[in-house]
């Protein structure tokens, strides 16, 4: 972040900063995270539609009193592909982790084929995506074959 | 490789199979076809199970006859009188079968569910359609009597008819050309009965060239197999869809006219109103040797699959 950005809102003490979220993805993250802000002692302070010399635009979410976990972050790089997550601890950064797209994403996703096995049997299997493009970010259904596109995938995880 | 390359393995898609893995398949095929009484019983001992959630009859009984003539004994799943009107999961259902056949020859409703099967079952699935998604063992008949009519698969020119939408049929086929060298496939359909994105997306990846036409007319001069679908009303998520498109197209004497000298008609049948019975009585109609054929395809595949050939 810039001087600008730094600017907007404090740094924060304990917790996790989300950066290079694109664009109006902000209020996505955060409910993927369960809406954090509802939690007591827990803050979130939402920086939304800043310059990036890497992104053109994009969000940032500090959320304090939260650290996320990798299970969280594989969950964020579906719906935020280009996101760094910083664990800060005592307003220093105590590990950076990249939100990379999984290749292969299990039980996460639904396939939106009404007569895929993976949706007719979903109390007896788990889904299974693999990704077909890393940009735009698309999966595939193992089982049908049918694609999930990003709005999709933000619908369902945001 | 050879047989080997069949034993054990279970028949999902056609594209796991390669060319050499077919034309072993139809070379036993043949054989079966050209010395029809069949003393060797080389299946004798073994279990084939058949589970169709859906209706059948060609490839139903097909696998059951087949099963039998190779010395086989065959069980079948009635779904309207088992567990699975209590509720019993397609899983459980698989896994009991499992322990009860030595392979289990199925049908159903939902795409993926054969995959679904051979993950919960240490025994061969052979996929007899699933949703509108695959259907090997229909293509691999279909092929074969396309070589055992016309000689060979690869250079002709051929049409696929109808509804490449929803016809798992359709599909499969188009997917078995792609392992030969065919010469112009034509897909002619409506608008709205054109091939879904993960099946353009499939016959792009495995490098099959397709023209979209909108009639046959125009092109069936130059067309050596004509590939009719059935517009497979069970599958139209919107019941006013399939009013608008029923009837779209139809082949008849008449509409053969004007068709190339040796061209065959093929089918998967059932047919509706889509094939006209006047055209049973032309040479070109190859549906009803295509049904047979269905018998010693399904006899090699068993055979290759449960090992019989082996022994």
């Amino acid at each position: 972040m810039n001087d600008k950005e730094t600017m907007l809102v404090q740094k924060i003490s304990d917790g996790t900063v989300i950066d290079h979220v694109s664009a109006g993805k902000a209020l996505s993250v955060l409910r993927l995270l369960g809406n954090p802000q509802n939690r007591e002692g827990v803050t979130v302070a939402l920086v939304m539609n800043v310059g990036s010399s890497k992104m053109g635009r994009k969000d940032i979410l500090k959320v304090e009193g939260v650290e996320l976990t990798d299970d969280q972050v594989q969950k964020l790089a579906l719906i935020a592909p280009l996101a760094s997550v910083n664990i800060i601890r005592s307003y220093r950064v105590l590990e950076k982790k990249n939100a990379v797209p999984p290749k292969t994403v299990r039980g996460v996703l639904s396939c939106t084929g009404a007569t895929c096995v993976s949706v007719r049997e979903k109390d007896s299997i788990s889904s299974v995506f693999t990704m077909a493009s890393s940009s735009p970010l698309t999966y595939r259904c193992k089982y049908c074959g049918r694609d999930l596109n990003e709005q999709e995938i933000a619908s369902q995880l945001g | 490789m050879g047989r080997d390359a069949w034993y054990g393995r279970d028949v999902l898609s056609i594209l796991d199979f390669s060319r050499a893995d077919l034309e072993l398949l139809f070379d036993s095929a043949d054989s079966i076809v050209d010395q029809p009484v069949r003393t060797k019983k080389s299946l004798a001992g073994k279990i084939v199970a058949t589970a169709f959630f859906e209706p059948s009859t060609r490839t139903r009984l097909s696998f059951s006859a087949a099963a039998l003539k190779l010395g086989a004994d065959v069980i079948d799943l009635s779904p309207d009188v088992s567990s699975l009107l209590k509720g019993e999961s397609l899983s459980d259902t698989m896994r009991m079968l499992d322990g009860y056949a030595d392979l289990i020859a199925m049908r159903h409703p939902s795409e993926g569910a054969a995959l679904l099967a051979s993950e919960v079952a240490s025994v061969p699935i052979v996929n007899g359609g699933d949703g509108s998604q695959h259907h090997p063992s229909q293509a691999m008949l279909d092929l074969f009597t396309v070589k055992r009519l016309k000689g060979r698969i690869d250079g002709l020119n051929y049409a696929v008819l109808g509804d490449i939408r929803y016809a798992r049929s359709a599909a499969s086929f188009l997917y078995g050309l792609a392992r030969y060298k065919p010469g112009k496939v034509s897909l002619v359909s409506p608008e709205s009965l054109r091939p879904r994105n993960e099946v353009k997306d499939t016959i792009k990846k495995v490098g099959l060239k397709t023209e979209q036409h909108d009639d046959l007319e125009s092109i069936i001069a130059d067309v050596d197999v004509i590939y009719m679908t059935r517009i497979q009303k069970e599958r139209f998520p919107d019941p006013n869809e399939y009013e608008k498109v029923k009837g779209s197209y139809r082949i008849t004497k008449g509409s053969l006219a004007n068709a190339k000298k040796g061209s065959i008609v093929l089918h998967a049948l059932p047919r509706t109103n889509e094939l006209a019975y006047e055209v049973d009585s032309l040479p070109n109609a190859a549906y009803m040797k295509q049904a047979r054929f269905g018998v010693p395809v399904r006899m090699a595949l068993l055979d290759l699959v449960l090992g019989g050939a082996k022994k």
